[in-house]
């Protein structure tokens, strides 16, 4: 045992409380380890998927095609009116029953669709309807005059997206998406409800085998998500200001 | 490209009879005019009169309810219109600029040759340079729209049009929202356009400028052409009651 360990280790001994026993046992360091990474992993996967359907979704809104816009209506109706924690159920008790399975082993039927993979699913189709909403705001704000211009340049309706709409209207919508993405990663906590083994799910085993790690666990969840989502807001910041256009806009 | 039968004898631009409304109000009243290739025309006539909505039609930013519009010969009021093949020769100028706010000048006038036409990046450059430089602008090419006056950004706005080489340009009010200090460094591209041989409809309120490079001007009112003629008998001799009281207004 290292000085460090050695240290908390005395503290839990004086102080059973303050059993911070993922400092000193390396088997629940390991815990905290693989916790934090399947939070993360989960969190950069369900932003990265969950802007990409904003994108896609926002252009699909403007479509000439009635059915179309009515369908994506209705999925982020869906994934905005109902909670998170359900769907993440609904995904993987109700749907997760329909999917094919395959066997490893030749005994064992292991679906095709993994908890993990029904959580990255279903977390960014939640906060892809949020971030539909979200672009669309952004492209109502770029001025029709301006959509105009792209197109007496011949321009079609998808080069006029992708050049002249979306850069702009990404940038309005950079402080609404900020707010979401953190309202994301926040809500990967919730797929501790199918047992992925993400960071509150690894801390509650801990505190679950040694009762006096609770208070230690509890204030490590904090700190680790005011870490993480620290890091994600200063970053979205400093891109926000990157993209900032001289003379544009405030 | 689509064999029209268009040859440069015919007019690159024939608008026949002409109507189009929005709505329950009816803003083209069946007009017609034709332009000749190298021929610069003005349209002038009070607000409301339908002058913007026309040049609006010729490049199928308004699609019109009836009448015909050929431009080389191809018929803008058709359901299969290519598109692209008519913007790439029918070039225009908005009042407001509409510059891409998010790309400096020089990326403003390549976007379009780059995207829409796929040309190779080196040879749009170069044009662009050349472009930046005849409307006056070099020491620019790296400035936001942002950071540029009314008039630098109108001469980027004729430039980006210019770079997709049209054969017929559209300026709708381009000096209606500029400061009267920049006016004219506006209006002198657009008059040194005008006799490198490019075919121009203006839309104007400047009069000295209408007379001054004008082959032919036309004078609407409520959806119809009024009135007609070269600048030189337009002025002067105007016939109809309501181009007399319109010049006398703004003379």
């Amino acid at each position: 045992m290292n000085a460090f360990q050695q240290y908390f280790y005395d503290l839990a001994q004086e102080y059973p409380r303050w059993n911070f026993i993922y400092f000193y046992d390396p088997s629940q360091t390991e815990r905290v380890i693989d916790g934090l990474g399947m939070t993360v992993q989960l969190s950069v996967i369900c932003v990265i998927c969950s802007v990409i359907i904003g994108v896609i979704g926002a252009w699909i809104q403007g479509a000439h095609s009635a059915l179309a816009r009515n369908l994506m209506q209705g999925y982020i109706q869906f994934f905005r009116n109902t909670p998170p924690l359900i769907q993440l159920m609904f995904f993987y008790f109700a749907l997760g029953q329909f999917t094919p399975t395959y066997s490893p082993d030749g005994w064992l039927e292991v679906p095709i669709i993994s908890n993990v993979g029904w959580a990255i699913i279903s977390l960014s189709f939640f906060a892809g309807a949020f971030n539909v909403e979200i672009f669309r705001a952004g492209i109502e704000a770029v001025p029709e005059s301006t959509r105009e211009a792209a197109e007496a340049l011949g321009m079609n309706r998808l080069q006029i997206y992708i050049y002249v709409v979306l850069p702009l209207a990404f940038r309005v919508s950079l402080p609404a998406l900020n707010n979401n993405l953190v309202n994301l990663v926040k809500t990967t906590t919730q797929a501790i409800a199918i047992a992925v083994p993400e960071l509150l799910y690894q801390m509650i085993s801990i505190y679950n085998d040694y009762s006096t790690a609770q208070y230690a666990c509890m204030l490590f969840m904090f700190i680790a998500y005011i870490v993480l989502v620290g890091i994600l807001v200063f970053g979205m910041h400093r891109w926000e200001r990157a993209l900032k256009i001289p003379g544009y806009g405030t | 490209m689509t064999d029209t039968g268009w040859t440069p004898d015919q007019p690159l631009v024939s608008i026949r009879d002409v109507h189009k409304s929005f709505g329950e109000l009816e803003v083209l009243k069946g007009v017609s005019l034709d332009v000749m290739k190298g021929e610069v025309i003005c349209v002038i006539g009070p607000s409301g009169s339908g002058k913007s909505t026309l040049i609006r039609c010729v490049n199928a930013l308004n699609p019109i309810n009836s009448g015909s519009i050929l431009v080389e010969g191809q018929e803008v009021n058709d359901p299969h219109l290519d598109k692209l093949e008519l913007r790439k020769k029918v070039g225009m100028v908005f009042q407001q600029y509409n510059l891409f706010p998010h790309k400096t000048a020089l990326e403003n006038i390549m976007m379009a040759p780059l995207k829409v036409l796929k040309q190779p990046r080196e040879e749009v450059e170069e044009r662009s340079r050349a472009l930046i430089k005849r409307v006056n602008l070099v020491g620019k090419e790296n400035n936001y729209p942002g950071e540029l006056s009314g008039g630098q950004q109108q001469r980027v706005a004729i430039a980006r049009s210019l770079a997709m080489d049209p054969d017929v340009m559209l300026f709708d009010e381009v000096t209606a929202a500029l400061d009267p200090e920049t006016v004219n460094e506006v209006l002198l591209a657009i008059k040194d356009l005008a006799q490198r041989g490019m075919t121009c409809i203006l839309v104007t309120h400047e009069m000295g400028f209408a007379r001054e490079v004008a082959d032919h001007i036309y004078f609407t009112d409520r959806g119809i052409i009024v009135e007609h003629g070269p600048p030189a008998t337009f002025f002067s001799d105007a016939k109809d009651p309501r181009t007399k009281e319109f010049l006398s207004q703004i003379l």
